[in-house]
């Protein structure tokens, strides 16, 4: 029994949820291999070789996995699943994308989004937007399984040396063409990894009130989230959106402005630790997960907010 | 062009699920149940093409026990030409589902398959990309825009870090995001129209697929419940439990 893992990464660094997906993958079983697909992407193979809980690397370099065309990906893992009892990636849209394809391909019904490894066959899955937990069983022979990475922490990252093996590419799609992709580039840290996040709804009325959030989220190194109707509203681009359609996301903050808690957005974030509310309804249900809730104008309570934090002496990063 | 939608009848986006107290699912009883959501932008996408002079025809699909068929009529009511209803009695898995939908790819022979990216019931977000791989088409997943062109769709898809835009030759699979468009609502004369358009009901166990589960559900328990909060006066005090008694900054 082993299990393969399809790293994410940009053919220069491994995607950081792979390494919460490493963590999930050692628990089903130790013999954990990772495949590595892309172009000149030897950095990553590297990186991935010196992960402890990693026992080999399968490293196929060719240009037809530059961009992440699952029809290309899918017959290049085809290829290696027979020596694997289970073949994971992580629940992004990455994963998303690929592991349905893969194992529709092994007759294999796939487990989604596991938050829980129970047994090597058995796991805790959300359902219903986070409304109530699943555990299920696997019967099929092989298993594909995608891993919310939020609910494991990311393995160590340096101190093992395992073989990096080559291994040749598969046939390629022609049906399917990359033409480009935009990635809004930013230097606050990633929504799906920040320690504290702080996030905007339909309350902030237009985009540009969003300045009120990212100069709080520079005063405290956060990144920055919105709700479905905010996006909608085209207040702010679509890789910001918390929620059952959108990123999970587990930070220690989680500071909640003009949200007023649709169960499709707490299905995105009620698993943070601590939860800050500010709303000028009290009513609003975002209350009812907040440990610490405010019942403001967003427009008096925001800027008042950055004020305090400039006060501090210290802010932990 | 033959677009064919699939879609899903799930409990209403804005009912709050209860977990049954044996532990064997959600309760469904006289709860409201709706169209999956992203569904709806699936069917709503076909009839824009439609009406672009793009399609010829919409075909809505089901599969589902008999009151499935609501989806499809609220497919018919919005611009769908003819429905068809896969009949199942228990809740299969979407290797199943994409096991079906073949068969009836099969028969029908669209160019393109359309439905939502994520069932908001069991959310495995799977079908779309079975599908695609059973009848080894190109597949172009969340798409937030889609642009026909000759034997071929230019698709922005939503991604983790932004949008990506790609192209499939048809016939493809697309599986639809919610900003893909604004579905309509149904007027009261195409509700009434749409009862005489025609539904199509097939047995799946005349289809001769294997549709068993896979997959048992051993339990379902509420997730953990989070501890009431309390309510502050005033930012400082906002800014002072969080910085001394929860100390996260």
């Amino acid at each position: 029994m082993s299990v393969l893992l399809i790293a994410e990464h940009n053919n220069k660094e491994v995607r950081p949820f792979t390494y919460n997906a490493i963590t999930a993958a050692s628990q089903i079983n130790e013999d954990l291999h990772v495949l590595v697909l892309g172009h000149q992407a030897n950095e990553v193979a590297k990186s991935l070789s010196e992960v402890p809980n990693v026992k080999k690397v399968i490293h196929v370099d060719n240009e037809i996995y530059e961009n992440y065309i699952a029809e290309n990906y899918t017959s290049a893992i085809i290829k290696h699943a027979e020596n694997y009892s289970h073949i994971v990636s992580s629940a992004n849209t990455f994963g998303k994308n690929l592991m349905p394809r893969i194992a529709a391909l092994l007759d294999t019904s796939q487990v989604s989004d596991i938050i829980k490894v129970i047994s090597e066959d058995t796991f805790l899955r959300p359902i219903y937007a986070g409304n109530a937990f699943a555990t299920v069983k696997s019967n099929d022979k092989k298993k594909c399984i995608t891993i919310r990475p939020t609910s494991f922490d990311p393995a160590d990252k340096s101190g093992g040396s395992a073989e990096i093996t080559k291994s040749d590419p598969a046939e390629a799609s022609s049906s399917t063409k990359f033409l480009k992709k935009e990635e809004v580039k930013s230097d606050r840290p990633e929504l799906g990894t920040a320690r504290i996040v702080i996030s905007g709804g339909r309350g902030m009325q237009n985009g540009e009130n969003f300045k009120l959030i990212s100069d709080i989220a520079d005063k405290l190194n956060a990144a920055i989230g919105a709700s479905r109707a905010a996006v909608d509203a085209g207040y702010i681009t679509n890789d910001h959106q918390v929620g059952q359609t959108g990123k999970v996301v587990v930070p220690d903050l989680y500071i909640a402005v003009g949200i007023s808690g649709a169960i499709q957005h707490l299905a995105g974030m009620k698993e943070s630790k601590v939860i800050v509310a500010i709303n000028k309804d009290g009513e609003a249900p975002i209350f009812s997960v907040a440990d610490y809730g405010l019942e403001a104008d967003l427009f008096e309570a925001l800027p008042q907010f950055l004020s305090e934090l400039n006060k501090l002496n210290t802010i932990q990063k | 062009m033959k677009i064919l939608v699939a879609v899903k009848r799930v409990i209403d986006y804005n009912v709050q699920i209860r977990v049954k107290e044996d532990g064997s699912g959600v309760v469904t009883d006289n709860v409201k149940m709706s169209t999956n959501p992203p569904d709806d932008n699936a069917i709503e996408e076909a009839v824009k093409i439609k009406e672009a002079g793009k399609a010829k025809e919409i075909v809505a699909i089901t599969i589902g026990e008999e009151k499935a068929q609501e989806t499809v009529r609220k497919a018919l009511a919005v611009g769908a030409d003819r429905g068809i209803h896969v009949k199942v009695d228990n809740v299969i898995e979407p290797l199943a589902v994409s096991k079906i939908l073949k068969k009836i790819v099969e028969k029908e022979n669209p160019d393109l398959v359309f439905m939502g990216k994520q069932a908001i019931d069991d959310d495995c977000n799977q079908t779309g990309q079975m599908l695609a791989a059973l009848l080894n088409w190109p597949q172009a997943t969340f798409a937030s825009k889609i642009e026909v062109k000759d034997n071929a769709l230019e698709v922005t898809r939503e991604i983790d870090e932004g949008l990506e835009t790609i192209e499939v030759n048809v016939p493809a699979i697309v599986t639809c995001d919610l900003r893909l468009n604004e579905p309509r609502y149904a007027s009261l004369p195409n509700i009434m129209k749409a009862k005489k358009k025609p539904i199509e009901q097939i047995n799946a166990s005349d289809l001769g697929v294997d549709i068993n589960p896979r997959i048992e559900q051993i339990k379902v328990e509420e997730p953990p419940k989070r501890k009431a909060g309390i309510k502050v006066a005033s930012v400082e005090e906002l800014v002072q439990k969080l910085k001394n008694e929860a100390k996260v900054i």
